[in-house]
């Protein structure tokens, strides 16, 4: 950039921090608020988002002739009014938590996982083929058999453009959007040609043995909430220790933070960045284990309402934390339930309407990063960096 | 059979053509487009409302592509202006294309999956095909002859540079991205007015991301794009011929080979193994002056 | 010259500051038409200041500037552009894959029928060319040209929109000599065709052969102005480097051990294809026990050389060469397994490669330490041993707050390297490796780093200092080698260098 690099030849010489000189203890103090504030508004600013998230969907249902409070309410009785309801919410959020996680790793080391739904496609892929493969096995030995191959598959997918990124430097995000359909593409053909269900016109596979199926909690009410829900949560304590108490998830955040400085404290970023997506694809991957083991029994070619693609906005509004990524996949989950009810209890509206609350909320969310971004760097142009300070605040529209 | 063949792969690379060609216009300015997908999908129901309320598949095509347009500038606002990260911005907009279109034709028309069929007079015949080979030839003599398409260039691989000669670079990109979607909606506006007859839900699947990779694999440049844009209308044209079709008259043809032959070879492209692809070297960088 | 012609540029007690700092304080200068006039200083001495606020890309806090004899204000180079001032930066605004006429006409497009008319521009272009002397291959893409010949793109750049005061940046700093030679021909041509040329550079080499009149820059002041002809390379450096900050450091004689802590020969770091190398050759052994200082100005190849050695692997930091570090040959090893033979770094660019700005100290201060066997065991984190050793280290480091979970992008300058430094002699390191240690760090800061380095020295520690203060390279080092253009120039015991000489010798001389 004409002025930033110039600038940046500058910025080592004088950066010294006008307010080091001030008095340290008011310094202190004031640094403690600078941190405390900071964690209020990381909570709140994504409520605030999905605040005016919902605010413009529920606007544009106005407009549709709806009443917002009425469009509201269906929302919630569908989503949380009944056992059942509560049910298919949270089997909706399962593989949101694992798409989300996926994502949310990822980022967490730098990098853009678009590629959730070709890894729980393959996921799902696999636990299917070997239950189809081996239907005799027997209990508990089958679904951890078919747990391991999902957790595999995706691996594997998401290796396959971390290596690409690392060593050939070609970037993620393409190479996972060309694996998503490459997946479906696979996906498809071993259900039409390989594994193709005899008893059925659907493209699918043929049902998993007995042995390998979880089981699904009664007080939901025949919603098919199984086991994958608490191996949901599982996973997202296990993402929490990795990334707070590890060594590797120190790496990761390492290299999201800054590739230049973890090279130079001897991290191997292209390393880390293969471990990372293939991390991500394994986690993808264990949507496969709702999907198959608990509730449909078979693969089922695009049973997935784009389960990765949410996993993108659960993350983002989780902001790439386990826990906020289960809570922000109850939302979204609620979302795809309660707005399920729509096409039955409204005249204009369909189910397709959570699909523009969920936009709406990634945009409110990118919005007030960018609020973020500009509030850090106010304060670099403040103090830290002051040559980088603009010739003209605003010129560059 | 092969005539046949080579009809329909120049009919379905239509509408790739036209979104193909409205990606590179956003992408050598600098900005990312993966929303693509989502503007074919509003184009391809503008066009289809429009077309249904005039009864001229040109007046019909214009509303498609201002559809895109204002989708496009939302998307603006969002990477341009606000300078938001253009990967979860364009994602978020497709979304919304996905949530938006079938929301709107329930308003309209009072059914959700599809809207009423365009009766085949109002429809187009061969126009968007021509038009598309002819929009290919100017897009290239534009960006080679024209001072806006050196403009456009220099925005995605060298704003300072622009900027530095006294160009606004984010006015080239406004413009650029503006015109992104009018072109994508065009493409989606040849999805429902002259590949189909009527608007569905999801219609484009994934044709925006196709194009996207048409995009790569054809170096950023107009006419390798379009070529192949080309290839991969090939192989959803034999996709479609072959469904079904057997082997020797035993084994059925996987046609899922050649669906994913686009995907791999983009792949490819990009990592080097088979030429090389080199994106303009600011695409995706948020410009400002300091 | 007539006299009572208005000088081409003037400046009037121009002055700016950067927070605190005054880049710029008070500039006088006045360049005749028609002359090369060599602007000459050390790094952040403020000629590039001046010249940015010349060019219009920054505003003065004060002061005039004149061009031709009118009073200027500007908000943007396109002004600048516009009264006939151009500028060729250090980093050239080309774009490689374009033609260099797309490049020349970017902006100033003669247009003909709605379409850029190539033809017009390259008659004009020609004539030019043919004019100076300083022909180009217009169809071929940028990136296929030498480095000169790109830098002949961007004066004609200049000359197409007829410029009459053209400021190059450090143009010598990519180009061979006999490249070097060729664009001073050049400027004198431009000269004898009526253009005033300023030269904005380190090297007395470059000012003695080829400016008329010079203007030494200190620590943001003109502190000499005279006719080339009346000065000479010795008084230059004088002025260029004067007296900045008194060092109170006692550095007491080294006792070398006979081990060494490093050893290179022959490393060398191929430049881009055209340009000359980035490393040529180097050879050097550093002792357990000393402190070996690389002076030189910064850009002739001691950022490459510290990369070289500490990421072998890495082809683009080295094409050739040995590196023995604590007795092992560490040809294609791992960056971390040379780091874990007791190797500490302060790097150059602390925000950039020595923290992670958005972690809070205690993240920082784990940074290449966290596969240790004090902090980690089985691939888990010791966190409240970590949290004891990041408190225990930002207490003796006086690290201010003494705050572990504030991030370190919040610290100041010198905060922030002494976070660095406590970090690294952490390891307790056998060789440490420190470039420009003390950079943009307060003056109580810097007094504590050096005493630390020397500290480690005593115990034992080999230290290479890159640096390019040069107090601070004569205050500490044990043996100092020059570097210039990617090779060692000369090699001083302590106390046989004065300031002068090494001044001297970092330009070229």
């Amino acid at each position: 950039m004409a002025f930033g690099e110039d600038a940046l030849d500058w910025g080592p010489a004088f950066d010294e921090d006008a307010s080091a000189r001030r008095p340290y203890l008011e310094l202190a103090i004031g640094y403690r608020l600078l941190a405390i504030f900071p964690a209020v508004r990381r909570i709140l600013q994504p409520i605030l988002a999905v605040a005016a998230g919902l605010g413009l969907g529920l606007a544009a249902t106005a407009i549709a002739g709806e009443n917002p409070w009425h469009v509201l309410v269906i929302l919630a009785r569908g989503a949380f009014g009944s056992g059942y309801g509560l049910g298919m919410t949270l089997f909706y959020s399962t593989p949101l938590i694992f798409t989300g996680l996926s994502v949310a790793v990822a980022f967490q080391a730098g990098l853009f996982n678009i590629g959730a739904e070709g890894q729980l496609t393959l996921g799902a892929l696999a636990a299917a083929a070997v239950g189809a493969v081996w239907p005799g096995l027997p209990w508990p030995l089958a679904p951890v058999l078919a747990g391991v191959a999902a957790l595999a598959a995706g691996m594997l997918w998401g290796a396959i453009p971390g290596w690409l990124r690392a060593r050939r430097g070609s970037h993620e995000v393409i190479n996972t959007i060309m694996l998503n359909f490459i997946a479906a593409g696979l996906a498809s053909y071993v259900a039409l040609y390989v594994l193709s269900n005899p008893d059925s016109q659907n493209p699918e596979t043929r049902p998993i043995g007995a042995g390998y199926c979880i089981s699904q909690y009664a007080v939901f009410g025949g919603a098919p909430v199984s086991a994958a829900l608490p191996l949901a949560l599982l996973a997202a304590v296990a993402v929490w220790l990795l990334m707070s108490r590890t060594v590797l998830g120190f790496e990761m955040r390492a290299v999201g933070q800054s590739e230049a400085a973890a090279r130079a404290a001897g991290i191997d970023p292209g390393r880390i960045q293969i471990l990372a997506l293939a991390l991500a694809g394994g986690l993808a991957g264990l949507v496969g284990v709702g999907e198959v083991l608990g509730n449909a029994q078979k693969f089922k070619v695009g049973f997935s309402p784009e389960y990765g693609f949410m996993g993108i906005a659960v993350a983002l509004l989780g902001r790439n934390q386990p826990a906020g990524v289960v809570a922000a996949a109850m939302l979204f989950g609620a979302l795809h339930k309660g707005a399920a009810d729509l096409d039955m209890e409204t005249e204009h509206l369909t189910r397709e309407v959570s699909m523009i609350f969920q936009a709406l909320i990634i945009l409110s969310v990118s919005a007030e990063g960018v609020w973020n971004w500009m509030s850090a760097r106010r304060r670099a142009v403040k103090g830290v960096k002051p040559v980088g300070a603009p010739l003209e605040p605003g010129v560059a529209s | 059979m092969i005539r046949d063949l080579l009809g329909s792969t120049l009919r379905v690379s239509t509408p790739l053509i036209f979104a193909a060609l409205g990606g590179m216009f956003s992408e050598r300015s600098g900005v990312i487009n993966i929303a693509l997908e989502g503007m074919m999908l509003v184009g391809a129901f503008g066009a289809a409302v429009g077309t249904l309320a005039t009864q001229s598949p040109w007046l019909g095509s214009a509303w498609g592509m201002g559809a895109g347009v204002l989708l496009a500038l939302l998307y603006g606002v969002f990477v341009i202006r606000l300078r938001a990260n253009q990967i979860v911005a364009g994602t978020a907009i497709n979304m919304l294309a996905l949530g938006l279109t079938p929301f709107l034709c329930k308003i309209r028309y009072d059914v959700t999956g599809q809207t009423p069929a365009i009766p085949i007079g109002d429809r187009f015949q061969s126009a968007p095909l021509y038009l598309s080979w002819a929009l290919v030839a100017i897009c290239w003599l534009w960006m080679k002859y024209t001072r806006q398409g050196l403009w456009l260039r220099f925005a995605g691989e060298h704003p300072e540079a622009l900027d530095a000669a006294g160009v606004r670079v984010n006015r080239v990109r406004w413009a650029a991205v503006a015109v992104s979607g009018a072109l994508a909606g065009m493409g989606g506006a040849s999805l429902s007015v002259f590949l189909s007859s009527s608007w569905a839900r999801n219609m484009t699947a994934g044709r925006g991301f196709i194009a996207l990779a048409a995009l790569i694999f054809g170096k950023w440049r107009p006419v390798p794009t379009a070529m192949a844009c080309l290839l991969f209308g090939f192989a959803d044209a034999v996709e479609t011929r072959l469904e079904g079709a057997k082997l020797w008259g035993r084994e059925p043809i996987p046609v899922q080979f050649i669906q994913i032959l686009p995907y791999l070879v983009t792949i490819l492209v990009l990592a080097g193994f088979v030429g090389r692809s080199r994106a303009p070297k600011a695409l995706g960088t948020v410009f400002s002056r300091a | 010259m007539t006299p009572g012609v208005a000088p081409a540029v003037e400046l009037r007690e121009l002055s700016k500051r950067f927070g605190e700092v005054a880049a710029n304080a008070g500039v006088n200068l006045r360049v005749r038409a028609g002359t090369i006039h060599g602007v000459i200083g050390e790094n952040g001495a403020g000629k590039s200041t001046a010249m940015k606020l010349l060019y219009g890309m920054l505003r003065p806090d004060s002061g005039e500037i004149l061009v031709e004899g009118i009073p200027c204000v500007w908000s943007s180079p396109a002004e600048a552009i516009a009264r006939g001032i151009g500028m060729v930066h250090q980093h050239f605004m080309l774009a490689g894959p374009y033609t260099a006429l797309d490049n020349i006409l970017l902006g100033a497009e003669p247009v003909r029928r709605g379409m850029v008319d190539r033809r017009a521009a390259r008659l004009k272009l020609d004539a030019l060319a043919r004019q100076y002397g300083l022909p180009v291959d217009w169809d071929r893409p940028i990136e296929e040209l030498p480095v000169g010949v790109q830098q002949r793109v961007e004066i004609l750049k200049l000359l197409y929109r007829d410029a009459r005061i053209l400021i190059l940046d450090e143009p010598t700093a990519v180009l061979t000599p006999q490249e070097t030679n060729g664009l001073f021909e050049n400027l004198k041509k431009l000269r004898g065709e009526g253009k005033t040329v300023l030269l904005v550079t380190h090297k007395l080499r470059d000012v003695m052969a080829f400016t008329d009149h010079v203007t030494v820059f200190r620590a943001g002041r003109v502190a000499g102005d005279m006719p080339t002809s009346q000065t000479n390379p010795q008084e230059l450096a004088n002025l260029m480097v004067g007296r900045k900050v008194i060092l109170n450091i006692q550095v007491p004689p080294a006792q070398p051990r006979p081990e060494s802590a490093l050893e290179i020969s022959g490393l060398t770091l191929a430049g881009a294809a055209g340009s000359r190398h980035r490393l040529a050759g180097i050879s050097l052994r550093v002792k357990r026990g000393e402190i070996v200082g690389i002076a030189g100005v910064e850009g002739n190849g001691q950022s490459e050389l510290v990369q070289a050695i500490l990421h072998p692997r890495d082809p683009r930091c080295r094409t050739s060469g040995a590196v023995n570090v604590l007795g092992r040959e560490v040809s294609g090893w791992a960056a971390a397994r040379i780091r874990a033979l007791g190797v500490a770094v302060i790097p150059e660019d602390r925000l950039h490669e020595g923290l992670l700005p958005e972690r809070p100290v205690r993240e920082n201060f784990l940074l290449g330490l966290q596969r240790t066997a004090e902090f980690s065991r089985a691939g888990v984190l010791n966190s409240r041993r970590l949290a004891d050793a990041a408190t225990a280290a930002v207490s003796e480091y006086d690290v201010r707050p003494p705050d572990v979970d504030l991030c370190a992008g919040h610290l100041s300058g010198g905060n922030q390297q002494k976070l660095i430094v406590a970090r690294e002699f952490h390891r307790r390191p056998s060789l440490l490796i420190a470039a420009q240690p003390t950079r943009g760090v307060d003056v109580g800061a810097i007094e504590f780093i050096h005493q630390r380095i020397v500290r480690a020295r005593d115990e034992g520690a080999g230290v290479l200092l890159v640096s390019s203060e040069l107090d601070e390279v004569l205050a500490l080092s044990d043996r100092i080698m020059v570097m210039y253009e990617g090779r060692i120039t000369a090699e001083f015991a302590r106390g046989a260098a004065s300031e002068q000489e090494l001044g001297l010798r970092m330009g070229g001389a």
